[in-house]
């Protein structure tokens, strides 16, 4: 018995090899960061090492949660997040309805790679196709459109009450040309013969779109929220960094807690707050993440994660 | 026969598509002439679609820097194409090993991969431990490695593509013909999985080719740095 238990391990032997550099991988890149969090309960000395420095109990998180910067990093975060989800779903469904009823086949397949394109771009670039619409001093929008329009030039980059419109903006355009060609691939798979007898019982297209389209979508919707919600915590870094360009005084609505985590660490050297900062993300966005998983399981079990 | 409100509904959709296609392109067109515009005529006016005056000052100097710029590229292409080929390779063979029926510690394994996309360590610990302990900084890895190489949710997907697609079938044939499971692997599972590699295979490499945060971390010395991270300088 025993040797056969041995006999089958062996067996197998070449497929654990092949797993090996995946499993290796996942430790190093994975595993070994997250028991790197006791440096946010320690007071980190670069000297004495990640091991070797004091303990510091919660007192980082006490600084942490003591600034201003907690509440805005925080609001910030969960208010972009709704809006994304909100706005983004709405934009995709609507463009993806209209889209699959565009007939001529070549047509359809060149709006989607031409509304794709921005989704291939990095968000460097992205930024820089922002600073040529916004510039202060060479922008298209002060020098052609407020120009046009008799209006006084903006300063963009400083005045912090235009950047949640102007961010929201830059992540659906960039964004809506993938979830479009998602929520697209799921439309094209709805049963034709639901039109049909729709069709024969006189149902205008706008009364198809509400009571055909609209509701066989429900599953990928609320499975998307819900994976969502369970990102509420976490922010596209390269949205919130590189498009605002780093400005100070943008701050106030441009701070996620990515961006908060990466200055502290990079910018500021301040590894106590910084790291605080990731582990109440790293916490909470567990929490989040197995509380959206049970309510997965509720509402369409086969969709559930784990 | 196309009716009244058929036709309608074709002009919506279309018009609805044809602003979205140029929603898409303006903002590129703009920064392609704005490329091409001269710099006291952008200062004055700033950058217009119709510039008064039109220059390849922008151009020359990228061709002055060529060494620079040519190094960039090449670093660019050299990460992406290793980094590409690696995860697929990781990627698909740990995938290999969770799709394998009656292995071993394959549920544990499975929670292995899965938590990794439910909990992670965070910014400060994962720099300090490629730094300190594997001392990445200002290395060709440092480009490659960290973050990038491999993700749980990739894993996944490559998994239950080949749950689904690859018939037992055919590999328990292959076994009572003698192949062993690198052979398996290599000749019959890789060229019947080429569509989901293709898929996940070019989201890696637009992901590579688009990465500037490794070298925002991790890298010091321009001689490292790839086409995303000079851009990402010029800018700050």
């Amino acid at each position: 018995m025993v040797l056969k238990a041995k006999n089958k391990f062996l067996g197998f032997l070449p497929v654990y090899i092949m797993a090996l550099p995946g499993i290796l991988y996942l430790i190093i890149n994975n595993y070994l960061p997250m028991f790197g969090i006791i440096i946010a309960f320690k007071d980190y000395n670069v000297q004495k090492g990640i091991l070797g420095s004091d303990w510091a109990g919660l007192k980082n998180f006490e600084y942490l949660f003591k600034t201003q910067d907690a509440w805005v990093i925080t609001r910030n975060t969960i208010l972009y997040n709704v809006v994304f989800m909100i706005l983004g779903t709405i934009c995709a469904i609507t463009a993806a309805v209209l889209l699959n009823e565009v007939r001529q086949k070549f047509l359809s397949r060149f709006y989607q790679s031409v509304i794709l394109l921005p989704y291939l771009m990095s968000m460097v670039v992205v930024s820089y196709l922002v600073f040529a619409f916004l510039s202060s001093e060479t922008g298209f929008v002060n020098n052609t459109i407020l120009a046009a329009l008799g209006k006084e030039p903006i300063s963009w980059y400083t005045e912090a009450k235009y950047w949640p419109f102007i961010l929201t903006i830059v992540h659906i355009w960039k964004g809506i040309g993938f979830s479009m060609v998602v929520y697209l691939a799921n439309i094209v798979g709805i049963n034709k013969d639901y039109y049909e007898a729709a069709q024969i019982d006189g149902a205008t297209k706008w009364q198809q779109i509400i009571h055909i389209t609209l509701p066989s979508l429900k599953t990928t919707v609320i499975t998307l929220t819900i994976l969502a919600i369970g990102r509420i915590f976490y922010s596209d870094f390269g949205l919130f960094y590189q498009v605002p360009m780093n400005s100070g005084p943008l701050y106030i609505t441009t701070n996620t807690i990515d961006t908060y985590v990466h200055r502290g660490l990079m910018e500021l050297g301040d590894i106590g707050m910084s790291s605080a900062a990731g582990v109440y993300q790293s916490v909470v966005g567990f929490i989040l993440i197995i509380v959206s998983n049970a309510l997965i399981r509720k509402v369409s079990y086969e969709d559930a994660l784990f | 026969m196309m009716t009244r409100e058929d036709k309608i509904t074709q002009a919506i959709a279309h018009a609805v598509m044809i602003f979205m296609s140029l929603c898409a392109l303006i903002p590129f067109i703009l920064l392609v002439i704005a490329s091409f515009t001269d710099n006291m005529t952008a200062i004055r006016n700033g950058y217009s679609f119709f510039p008064e005056k039109w220059s390849l000052e922008a151009y020359r100097f990228i061709a002055r820097e060529w060494q620079m710029m040519g190094r960039a590229y090449a670093i660019t292409i050299i990460v992406t194409v290793i980094g590409t080929i690696c995860s697929l390779f990781m990627t698909s063979t740990l995938a290999y090993a969770l799709a394998k029926d009656g292995l071993p510690g394959r549920s544990f394994l499975m929670v292995f991969v899965v938590f990794t996309m439910l909990f992670n360590g965070g910014l400060v610990p994962t720099y300090c431990i490629y730094t300190k302990i594997f001392n990445i900084k200002n290395t060709l890895a440092a480009l490659i490695v960290p973050s990038l190489l491999m993700n749980a949710f990739n894993i996944v997907l490559v998994r239950s593509y080949f749950k689904t697609n690859i018939p037992a079938a055919i590999t328990e044939a292959a076994v009572i013909d003698g192949a062993g499971e690198f052979r398996i692997f290599f000749t019959i599972v890789m060229p019947l999985s080429l569509p989901i590699l293709a898929t996940i295979g070019l989201l890696i490499a637009i992901m590579y080719w688009n990465d500037w945060r490794n070298g925002l971390y991790y890298l010091t010395d321009p001689k490292l740095f790839s086409i995303q991270i000079i851009l990402n300088k010029i800018n700050g």
